[in-house]
Formats: C-alpha cells, sequence, structure tokens
C-alpha cells in the first residue's frame, strides 16, 4: 500500500498549507494543526503496522523506476522513528496549543511546525541521497523561523548561530553529494551501496567523511555540537522540546542509514571513528551540563552526551549494537521531548529556568516532582526505564565486541548524567524556594499536563514492554546489517 | 503461591500510603504496618516449607528475548533476608509513624519507605540477574529519597546525593559484571549459573567480573574506602537510618556476596580480595565510632565495622565461617535496630543524640532502657543474648580459617573489644549515671516508640535463650551458600570450655578495661588529624569539586560563544576527519591529469580569484560586496560556457539582487574594523586555504574518474518519450525528480513567512512595521 509510506509527508504538507490559506484565522490554524498531528501520528503508526507486518514499503515517486527517478522507502528503522516522531508532533501540538503566544501564532506557528514534521518525515522516509538533502532544507528553514520567530534578542542570536553552522553542514552534505555523485552517477542510495560494493574506492571513504562531517553536526556529534547548546534554550519550550526530540534525531538517522547501507566497506575505520567520537561526545556533552546551572541549558548539553551513545551502538557495528542504537533514540526522543516540556512546566508554575531562583517544587507540586523523575531517571538509565534497557543493550554490545572502553565511558558519563539530574531535583524541586518568590505565578492548563502525563507513561510502558520494543529494534537492526532486502525492495531484480 | 504476590503487596501499599495518611492521620503506622506484618508471617509460614523440600522458585516471563525474566527464589538465604526485610519493616513503619507525627509529608515519606520495602524484598527473592540489579537500583533511589527527606537541610540533600552517586557508581559496576557473567554463562538465571561455576572460575573474565561486582558489593555495604556514605546518611530520620542504613539495605552488598559466593567464591582472589577489605572495615569502623559522640555517628561507624566483619567472614568461605555470617547477620539486624530506634527515641524526647550530654534516662524512660541494654549486651557479646552466640561462632570461624587464622582471629579480638566498648557508649552510657540533663524533662517514649525496639531486643534475648530454634533455618541459609558441602548447624550459649569460649572471656574483660577508658573522655576524639586530608570523604568532595572545574574550564573553551570560533573548529574538523583516510588509502591526483585550460577560462578563473583575494583583504564593506559580485559574475559566466544558460541565467539574477541587497543593508552596519589579531588571521586563512584546496583537490580527482552513470543517458532518452518536454533540466525539476522540486518549493515558502515574521513581530522592544 503507497499510501501508507506517503501520508506521514503529506499530511503535515497539506495542514501546512490549509494553515497558510487560513492565515488570518488563528483558531482555525490550531484547530487544523492539532487535527493534522493527530493525522499525523495515526498515519505513522498505519505505517509503522505495515511495515512491521509485511517488510519494507517502497515506493518510486512519479513511477520513475529506481534509480531514475526519486524513491520513498519505510524500512523497520524508518517506519519506527517516524512513528515517534508522530508522537513527539502531537504531544507538542498540544502544548503548544496551550502555551504559545498568540501573536506567534497569527504568524505562521502552526504552519512551520507542520513543515518540520513534514521535512523530519521526509528525511527518514527518502531513499535518495539528494533528496535526503532537500529534506534536510526544509527542516532547517522551518527550524530556523520557529527559532528566530518572536524575535528576542537571545532568540536572533541564538537562531544566528543555529543557521550558520547548519550551512554549513548543508555546504559539505551537498559537496559530498555532488562529489559521490559525479564519481559513481548514483543518487539513489540502494543504487550508491551497490555501486560502491561492487566497485570500492579510498574515495568513497573520503567522501564518507565528509557526510560524516555534515550529518555529525545535525546530530550534534563532538567536535561539531556548537549550535545545539548556543540555541536551544532560547526559544518557545513548545519549540525547544520539538528540536530536542527531533533535530538531532535526523542526523543521527542519516549517520546509521549511510553507515549501513552504503559506506561499510572499511568499518575498521570510519565505525572505530565513530566509535571514538562517541565517546568524547558523551564526555564532553556532560562535562557541559554539569557546568550549567540553567533547566534548559542542562538539557541540551544532555542532548549531546545521548548522541554519543546513540552512536556507540552505530561504532560497534553489531547486531545488537545496532538495535541498541535504534533503542536508544526511539527512548531518547520521548525522554528528552517530556524533559523539555516539563522544564516549561516548572517555568510557568515558578517563573524562572535558573536553578538558583528555583526550589520548594517538591513540597508545592509532589505530582510535578514525579513527573519529572520518571524521564530523569530514564535518561541517566535507572531500571526498570527504558533509559536503562537503552544502556543496558549498548553495555551487552560492548562488552560482546570487547570493546570494554566505550563501555567505561559510557557508564562513567551515565553516573554524571544521574548527577546532574539531581542536581535539577535537588535545587528545582527539594531546596527551599527562595523567600520573595511569587507564591504562584499562573496555573497550568491541562495542555501542558497531558502531553508531559503522556510522554511519562510511555516512557514506563516501553520498561515494562521492553521485550516487544527491543525486538523491533532489533528486527530494524537485522534490516540494517544485511541490507541485501532493503536493495532489493528498491531496486528490484536488477543489482 | 507466585513469589510475585510478596512485592506487589509492599509496592501497592507504596502506592496508597500518601491517600491512607490523607485520610486516617494518627494512625497509620500501623494502619499500613498490619499488611507488612501479616506479609511477614506469610514469609514465616514459609520458612519450614524451605527447610523441607528446598529452594522454592517461580518463574513469569518478562522480556525473554533480553534474558529477563520475573523468576523468584525462596532459598534458605532470601528467606533469612526476607524476614528481616518485612519484620523489621512493620515495626520501623509503626515507629515512624509515632516518631514524625503529623509531618505535613509523612505520606510521601511511607511511600519512600515501603517502596524501599518492597525493592529490597525484590532484591533478595530475585533468581534473576538483571532482576535483581533492577531492585538493587531501585533501593538505592528510595534510599536517595529518604536520607534527603529533610530537603529543606541542605547538608541532607547532599548526603542524599554522596549515597546515591556512591552507591550508583558501584551499581554500574556491577551491571557490566553481571553483563559479563552472564554472557559467559549463557544466561541471566541463577539458577541456570549455578551448575556452571566451575566454567565461571576458570574463564579469563573471572578477574574482572569478581573486581566489578566487589565495587557494586563493597560500596553498597559501605566497605573501606568506600563507608563515608553511611554516616554521612545518618541525616535521614532515625527510622530510616535504623532500617535501611542498619539492618537491611547496607547488607545488600554482604547479600549478593553470599548470594554468588556458589559461582564465584572458593578461590584465592576470592579470598584475598575480600578479607582484607573486610578487616581493614572493620577495624576503620570500630575504631572510629569510638572517637563519636553522636548517638548515630556511633551507630554507624558500628555498623560499618560490622559489615566489615560480615565481609570478612564471606572471603573466608567455610562453612564454620558461613554459619557465623547467618547467625552474626540476624544478631546484628536485631541490636541495631533496636539501638536506632532507642536512639531516636532518646532524640525525640530529649532533643539530642550527644552522649556527652546523655545520662540517667533509665528512670524516666524505663522501656526504652530496658531495649536498649539488652540490644547493649547483645552487641557487646554478652550471654545470654544473640549476640555472645554470633560472637563465638565468630571466633570459630576465625580460629578455622583456611589460611593465617592466627592473624585474623587476632583481628576479629580486636574489633570484638572496641564493640564491646562502643556498646557500652551507645547502649549503657546515656541510661546510667548523672542525669546530666538537657533543657526539659524526659518522658517515656509513646508506644509507637517504645515498641519496635523492644521488640527487637527481646527478640534477640529470646533467641539467645533458645538458639536451638534457629538452626534450622541457618543451616538452610548456609545450604544456600555453600550447596555443596555437608552442613550441620548446632547452635547453643555453652560449647563447652574450647577456645573460643576464652577469647569471649578475653575479648569481654578487655573490653571492659576499653570502656571505662573510654569513659574518661567524653567529648569527641580527632585521632590523627593529618590522615582525615586523606580521608576518603574528603576525596570524594575533592573528586566533585575537581569534576566541576574541570566541567567549567572544558565548557568555555569549547563553548566559547563566538561563532567564528565553533566555525573554525568544524572546518579544521571535517577537514581532519577526511583526511584521514586520504592518507590512508593514499587519494591522490592521477599523474595524467591533463586540465588543458583555455584561454577564457584562464582569465575567468584569474578573474575570480582576484575577486575572492579583494573581498577579504578590503577594509571597505563596499568593495568586499562588490568583490563578491565579480565572483558571483564569473561563475554565471563559466556557467554559460560550459553550455548551462538555465543555470547562468539563475546565477545572475541571484547575484545581482544579493548585491543590491547587501548595498541597502550595508548603510545600517557598523563601521569596518580588524578585531582578529595578525597571528589569528594567519591561522584562518590556513585553514581556509586548506579547506578550499581540498575540496577543489576532491573535484579534481573525481573529474579524472570515469563514471558510468545510467542515470544521465536515461533522462536524455526518456525526456522527450515520457517526460513529455524537450528540455532535460527542466523535465527532471518537474518530473523526474518533482519531489526535490517541492521541497525547495516548500523553503522558499517557509523563508517567505519567515521573512514575514521577522520583520512584523517583536515580541520585545517595540513594533517595527
Amino acid at each position: 500500500m503507497t499510501v501508507r509510506v506517503v501520508l506521514p509527508i503529506l499530511i503535515p504538507l497539506a495542514v501546512a498549507t490549509a494553515c497558510l490559506l487560513a492565515w488570518r484565522w488563528r483558531r482555525l490554524q490550531r484547530v487544523l494543526a492539532l487535527t493534522g498531528a493527530g493525522g499525523h501520528l495515526a498515519a505513522s503508526l498505519w505505517l509503522l503496522e505495515e511495515v512491521s507486518a509485511r517488510g519494507i514499503q517502497v515506493v518510486q515517486v512519479g513511477n520513475w523506476p529506481a534509480p531514475f527517478g526519486i524513491t520513498l522507502v519505510a524500512d523497520l528503522l524508518a517506519a519506527m522513528m517516524v512513528a515517534v516522531t508522530g508522537l513527539i508532533g502531537a504531544a507538542v501540538a498540544v502544548y503548544s496549543a496551550a502555551t504559545v503566544d498568540p501573536r506567534r501564532e497569527a504568524f505562521g506557528y502552526y504552519l512551520l511546525l507542520h513543515i518540520l514534521l513534514a521535512g523530519v518525515s521526509g528525511s527518514f522516509l527518502t531513499g535518495d541521497l539528494f533528496n535526503l538533502y532537500v529534506w534536510f532544507e526544509v527542516m532547517l528553514i522551518a527550524s530556523f523561523v520557529l527559532m528566530a520567530l518572536g524575535g528576542e534578542r537571545g532568540q536572533i542570536e541564538g537562531a544566528f548561530k543555529y543557521v550558520t553552522i547548519n550551512l554549513l553542514s548543508s555546504a559539505l552534505f551537498l559537496a559530498a553529494v555532488g562529489l559521490l555523485y559525479g564519481s559513481t552517477g548514483a543518487l539513489n542510495m540502494a543504487h550508491l551501496a551497490v555501486h560502491l560494493r561492487d566497485t570500492p574506492s579510498g574515495l568513497s571513504t573520503v567522501l564518507a567523511m565528509l557526510l560524516l562531517a555534515a550529518f555529525g553536526i545535525k546530530a550534534a556529534v563532538f567536535p561539531l555540537f556548537f549550535w545545539l547548546p548556543a540555541s536551544y534554550h532560547t526559544p518557545p519550550t513548545a519549540v525547544a522540546a520539538l528540536f530536542a526530540g527531533l533535530l538531532t534525531k535526523v542526523g543521527v538517522y542519516a549517520l546509521i542509514r549511510v553507515f549501513t547501507l552504503i559506506f561499510v566497506q572499511q568499518p575498521a575505520l570510519t565505525h572505530q571513528l565513530i566509535l571514538v567520537l562517541a565517546g568524547l561526545t558523551m564526555v564532553t556533552g556532560v562535562l557541559g551540563a554539569v557546568a550549567q546551572d540553567d533547566f534548559r541549558r542542562i538539557l541540551s548539553f544532555h542532548i549531546i552526551s545521548q548522541i554519543g551513545y546513540m552512536i556507540m551502538g552505530l561504532g560497534l557495528f553489531t547486531p545488537l549494537a545496532v538495535a541498541a542504537s535504534v533503542f536508544y533514540v526511539v527512548h531518547h526522543m520521548i525522554v528528552k521531548t517530556n524533559l523539555f516540556l516539563i522544564s516549561g512546566l516548572v517555568h510557568r508554575l515558578s517563573g524562572s529556568y535558573d536553578l538558583k531562583s528555583l526550589g520548594g517544587l517538591y513540597s508545592a507540586r509532589p505530582l510535578l516532582g514525579v513527573l519529572f523523575l520518571v524521564p530523569a531517571l530514564s535518561l541517566a538509565g535507572l531500571p526498570p526505564l527504558s533509559g536503562f534497557f537503552a544502556k543496558l543493550f549498548l553495555v551487552k554490545a560492548g562488552l560482546a565486541g570487547g570493546s570494554g572502553w566505550i563501555v567505561a565511558v559510557a557508564l562513567v558519563v551515565s553516573l554524571l548524567t544521574l548527577l546532574s539530574m539531581m542536581k535539577i531535583w535537588g535545587e528545582v524541586f527539594w531546596k527551599s524556594g527562595p523567600a520573595n518568590a511569587p507564591e504562584s505565578t499562573a496555573p497550568a492548563p491541562l495542555g501542558m499536563w497531558l502531553p508531559a502525563v503522556l510522554l511519562a507513561l510511555i516512557t514506563l510502558a516501553i520498561g515494562a514492554a521492553v521485550g516487544p520494543v527491543f525486538e523491533l529494534a532489533a528486527r530494524a537492526a537485522e534490516q540494517l546489517m544485511f541490507p541485501d532486502t532493503y536493495i532489493q525492495a528498491v531496486l528490484g531484480g536488477k543489482t | 503461591m507466585n513469589l510475585l504476590i510478596v512485592l506487589l503487596i509492599p509496592f501497592g501499599l507504596a502506592a496508597a500510603a500518601p491517600g491512607v495518611c490523607h485520610l486516617t492521620n494518627r494512625l497509620t503506622g500501623w494502619l499500613l504496618a498490619a499488611p507488612v506484618a501479616a506479609l511477614t508471617v506469610l514469609v514465616a509460614a514459609w520458612g519450614p516449607d524451605v527447610w523441607r523440600e528446598g529452594p522454592r522458585l517461580s518463574h513469569l516471563p518478562w522480556a525473554p528475548s533480553i534474558g529477563l525474566s520475573l523468576s523468584f527464589r525462596l532459598d534458605g538465604l532470601s528467606w533469612l533476608f526476607a524476614l528481616l526485610i518485612t519484620g523489621i519493616g512493620a515495626l520501623v513503619t509503626v515507629y515512624a509513624g509515632a516518631y514524625l507525627g503529623a509531618h505535613p509529608r509523612l505520606g510521601r515519606f511511607y511511600a519512600s519507605l515501603l517502596f524501599f520495602l518492597a525493592s529490597m524484598l525484590g532484591l533478595v527473592l530475585a533468581d534473576n540477574l538483571l532482576l535483581l540489579f533492577v531492585f538493587w537500583e531501585l533501593t538505592s533511589i528510595s534510599s536517595y529519597l529518604l536520607i534527603g527527606f529533610d530537603q529543606e537541610r541542605e547538608a541532607a540533600r547532599r548526603a542524599a546525593l554522596q549515597a546515591l552517586l556512591v552507591t550508583a557508581g558501584g551499581g554500574l559496576a556491577l551491571l557490566a559484571g553481571f553483563v559479563l557473567l552472564g554472557q559467559i554463562g549463557g544466561s541471566f538465571e541463577l539458577s541456570a549459573l549455578f551448575p556452571q561455576a566451575a566454567t565461571v572460575r576458570g574463564h579469563s573474565f573471572y578477574g574482572p567480573i569478581l573486581g566489578l561486582i566487589l565495587l557494586g558489593a563493597f560500596t553498597k555495604s559501605a566497605q573501606f574506602p568506600f563507608h563515608f556514605w553511611l554516616p554521612a546518611a545518618m541525616e535521614a530520620p532515625t527510622p530510616v537510618s535504623a532500617y535501611l542504613h542498619a539492618a537491611t539495605m547496607v547488607k545488600a552488598g554482604v547479600y549478593l556476596l553470599a548470594r554468588l559466593s556458589p559461582l564465584l567464591a572458593d578461590t584465592q582472589a576470592w579470598f584475598w580480595s575480600l578479607t582484607p577489605a573486610g578487616a581493614i572495615t572493620m577495624l576503620v569502623g570500630a575504631i572510629t565510632a569510638l572517637c563519636k559522640t553522636d548517638l548515630k555517628q556511633i551507630l554507624a561507624y558500628s555498623t560499618v565495622s560490622v559489615l566489615g566483619i560480615l565481609t570478612f567472614l564471606a572471603g573466608l568461605g567455610t562453612v564454620t565461617a558461613l554459619e557465623a555470617l547467618a547467625v552474626y547477620l540476624l544478631a546484628h539486624s536485631l541490636y541495631k535496630g533496636a539501638l536506632f530506634l532507642v536512639a531516636g527515641a532518646i532524640d525525640h524526647e530529649t532533643g539530642t543524640r550527644d552522649t556527652s550530654q546523655l545520662g540517667g534516662l533509665r528512670h524516666s524512660m524505663p522501656l526504652t532502657a530496658a531495649a536498649g541494654l539488652i540490644a547493649a549486651l547483645s552487641m557487646a557479646g554478652l550471654p545470654p543474648v544473640l549476640g555472645f552466640i554470633s560472637k563465638e561462632t565468630l571466633y570459630e570461624a576465625g580460629l578455622r580459617a583456611p589460611q593465617h587464622a592466627v592473624v585474623l582471629t587476632k583481628l576479629l579480638v580486636v574489633t570484638a573489644v572496641a564493640l564491646f566498648a562502643v556498646a557500652g557508649a551507645a547502649g549503657v552510657r546515656p541510661f546510667f549515671g548523672p542525669p546530666q540533663a538537657p533543657g526539659r524533662q524526659p518522658h517515656e517514649a509513646p508506644v509507637g516508640l517504645w515498641l519496635g525496639p523492644v521488640i527487637l531486643a527481646f527478640g534477640g534475648l529470646l533467641f539467645g535463650l533458645i538458639p536451638g530454634r534457629l538452626e534450622q533455618a541457618v543451616e538452610t541459609a548456609v545450604r544456600a551458600v555453600a550447596p555443596d558441602r555437608s552442613v550441620q548447624v548446632r547452635l547453643s550459649l555453652y560449647h563447652g570450655l574450647n577456645p573460643a569460649l576464652m577469647l569471649s572471656a578475653l575479648s569481654v574483660a578487655a573490653g571492659f578495661f576499653l570502656y571505662r577508658l573510654h569513659a574518661r573522655y567524653p567529648g569527641p576524639i580527632e585521632p590523627w588529624p593529618a590522615l582525615a586530608r586523606l580521608a576518603p570523604a574528603r576525596a570524594y568532595e575533592s573528586a566533585l569539586l575537581a569534576l566541576n572545574r574541570l566541567a567549567s574550564w572544558q565548557t568555555q573553551r569549547l563553548q566559547s560563544g563566538y561563532l567564528r570560533s565553533y566555525l573554525l573548529i568544524i572546518v579544521t574538523a571535517a577537514l581532519g576527519l577526511s583526511a584521514v583516510p586520504m592518507v590512508m588509502h593514499r587519494v591522490v591526483l592521477p599523474l595524467s591529469l591533463d586540465l588543458n585550460p583555455r584561454w577564457h577560462e584562464l582569465l575567468l578563473g584569474t578573474v575570480i580569484l582576484a575577486g575572492i583575494v579583494t573581498a577579504v583583504r578590503t577594509t571597505s564593506r563596499l568593495t568586499a560586496v562588490a568583490s563578491l559580485g565579480v565572483v558571483g559574475l564569473g561563475i554565471a559566466l563559466l556557467f554559460a560556457w560550459l553550455g548551462a544558460p538555465d543555470l547562468a541565467m539563475t546565477q545572475l539574477a541571484v547575484e545581482t539582487l544579493t548585491v543590491i541587497l547587501l548595498v541597502l543593508v550595508l548603510y545600517h552596519l557598523p563601521d569596518f574594523s580588524r578585531l582578529t589579531p595578525a597571528r589569528g588571521r594567519r591561522r584562518d586563512a590556513t585553514v581556509a586555504l586548506a579547506a578550499g584546496g581540498f575540496m577543489a583537490l576532491l573535484v579534481l580527482i573525481v573529474n579524472s574518474t570515469e563514471s558510468d552513470s545510467r542515470l544521465a543517458a536515461y533522462f536524455l532518452e526518456q525526456a522527450r518519450p515520457l517526460g513529455r518536454g524537450c528540455n532535460v533540466v527542466n523535465v527532471i525539476l518537474t518530473d523526474f525528480r518533482a519531489l526535490d522540486t517541492l521541497g525547495e518549493i516548500t523553503v522558499l515558502a517557509v523563508a517567505a513567512v519567515g521573512v514575514y515574521g521577522l520583520i512584523r513581530l517583536r515580541l520585545h522592544g517595540g513594533r517595527r512595521a
């Protein structure tokens, strides 16, 4: 069923168009956005169900046979990513409706939100390297405007750094794609895989490194992550939550995709390098977090640190390790979005993101405390939450692969993550609030609680149903590590 | 019945606790204790079954694909622990109700306490290593929440964090150890691992596994040098100290050592890591306890000492040692739980825990005093209390140690002497002598506060009088730890005039002397002030400080806030990454490269280069913009010559527009000034030249390789018949690769929306038209 593959791209594009048409009717836009996000979630789950039951789904756009046209491919990895994107999109849409400034709404907020969702879904589903570049551009422009919209001073400064560094990534990406096309004559990723398998060359490894740099910037890998801590604390919380859940993960996805499908000729070099970068990313990220005193800055640095875990599995490059990476990405998207949403709740209730001027929330709002602990402890990898299992799989894969050093790094970093989460807990929830704090600035609307509670429940559910979720990730990894099925599905018989 | 039920009840209770507390404030303790007491009876009733029929196993799948299952195991060892956990848990639940009174967060306290109880039960009942680890970490987290219960005090928060970091840090090592163990054993089920003990001990991973697991056990059970978190954890409310940090949680490490003994013990590595660690811990704990005057600190350090003794016994690994371990564990849980609760009651009634200010309380608090005295007798190892029997078996174990028996026994005697004096200081002195009265007149504590200590202390007395009733339980526990050895346990107050009894008499005499000596120094003693700086607690503080310094330093260096430094690092990193395979695979320009440029190409190239050089070197913005325009125009001309007129037209339009826009904006910009020093500029130039040169090199290399693209041919062929267009580029854009174009259109539309929004919407700082 081809429609299931295209719906996750079409629905948000259609909603965005409708929002543009309904420019003057803010409320109508809001309704459209909420319904659209729900539809996107439903469509993405529908796709996941199909891919899980029937295997890789392929659409040759415009019916041009691969590799001549553009191919959309939904394998399990792509379908899982799209499904979580649907979830994050829906959660943030609800949260946005409750929190976003009406004037931002009036200037196309919902349109941008859906364009971003379309860009992210397109990136996950495309089977064409240049088309991936186009979706990256869609994502970049939408995220840049979302970040800058409102024009507050900090926002503009953050957005400027964000867009400059990401344009550098685009330039590297485009150059690498052009050179790759020049040397292989292929853009379709399955086609590229076949070509490089048959005629490997040193040049292709050089180009792989250029792509590693380009995607590494997107994924916020050491030493390319600077845009992230420079910008994520500036936009409205809903936007930051959306970015935290989605943007870097598209970079991680692209890394996983090209380094399991296309560039697998020199794993002793490429994947070992990725593994080293993974370790450095974990350490520098978590140290960055330890040095911060602002709720959202701490969370931002932890994204970087956790990207390290996600590419650690890719670097280890075994079926179990890649499955662990996939599991980690899914877990992280949910948990990190939720932490940002909760930081927004804290801000709404206490009027600050600064740990020093916060406090006393566990006495005043015990349920908020529990709500925070679920994703926070999951992030730190405490059992029986999703993050523990994500960490466990990586540890298993690392020890089985004989890479004890990266396991040691991962474990120490997880302890520092715990330290950092407990710092937030101690400062925001345990410590008495400042004496001159206003009693309660504003009650938090249901629309803020609902997505956070939902995502926390899903975190718990992933822990409880870790078996099936892991099996799904393992099957996705199976498809990635043995890409013949993928290539066959895209190119048909002619390889 | 499935053992899972035993866990579900307290987990359910924990969830219900805040509600129960809300409804029935005064009676909460009793109400919540009732089901826990029922649970104790249930567990106790299983005892005879376990003794007769062996371990009771239950199994439920959780995530079979990763080797995680809800499998539980009730054997002699876990039964003993489960009974202690539930029994003392019930008493502490009652006690906490009276101790905390109408505390506003009582409900949350009970939730955490019962959550801990359930987790601890899960820990000792789990038959699956991963499951055990899950509960292991849950006890750490609930301990964290309970230590920091007095959340407004910074000391409590710090102590909570310290305990969490130390135990969770060890927990991570433990996890790695478990994973390795599961890897070589092929399963995480203990029942499946036990038969493979020989394989495990012979494997090359045995050393790392042992080291990692010991790290976990030693941190949890407060072995030197990780012991410091335990005294600090005395910031917790006293019921928590009595329950978690004396009777149950801190014994989890010892439990694990005993539990894994069949797999890991009986090697030189085992003996030489456990016995010395235990010996150092028991000496350091007992001696430090003598130097303290705060009742809870004294008790905490004596707990550290006892944990050392237990580890020491696990290290000896003989049947006698394991027997001593079981009896000592039981005796200690009873007396130490009682003493802590007594300390709490004294604190509650007098407002102080300082032994130098306490005295003569036996008149005003007779029941509490009775409990305290009996518990102290047990701790001192005097007959007819259980502590005496446990000390006898301890000496027996020392005397029969497989190696270095004399030295080890001497160490045990020294520890016992010190603990004798500690028992006097903590359990006797506050009740005798003149009432060195603090401000108010103390009264006997309410029933909730004396019931627990009285039952625990008299329990110790009772078992001391009829030790035969314990034989079965101890025997089954030892059998669970040493399954393939013959175990015959005989407990009695009098075993005849044997060496152990002589040692006992000796240590009592010496202990009494030490007690009298110690009584002359009422204030806190600070031995070896020079050594204090090396103390592990200080090391922890310095490590934390160093970590924070390192973090700030690194973050300032990396995340400097300057975009230019970010770009520099990124470009350098991209270059460096690509250079590695370039060098490794010797990707070079083929020698036969024939560029063969024509004169107009050379001319254009020169013009473009000149434009770039001018743009970089000029100090006038207008000149820079104009030079960039020249570069763009040059490239457009190049496109035109190379046969891409449509590209040339696009480029021309874009360039013209860009220059016009830039010139318009120039007016608003501040004057140009050079901010970067010459050295920085040279560095930037080097990186820029390297990057540009590298890309040029790549392009040349790619151009020199033959591409066998089927795509171009296909597009040329099919544009007309299938695409219905003569302009191939157009057909590619609108048909072959229409999806790309859709995306790019979207980008443009969003850019338009964005520009509109950015110009029109100013949330702060005025609105511009």
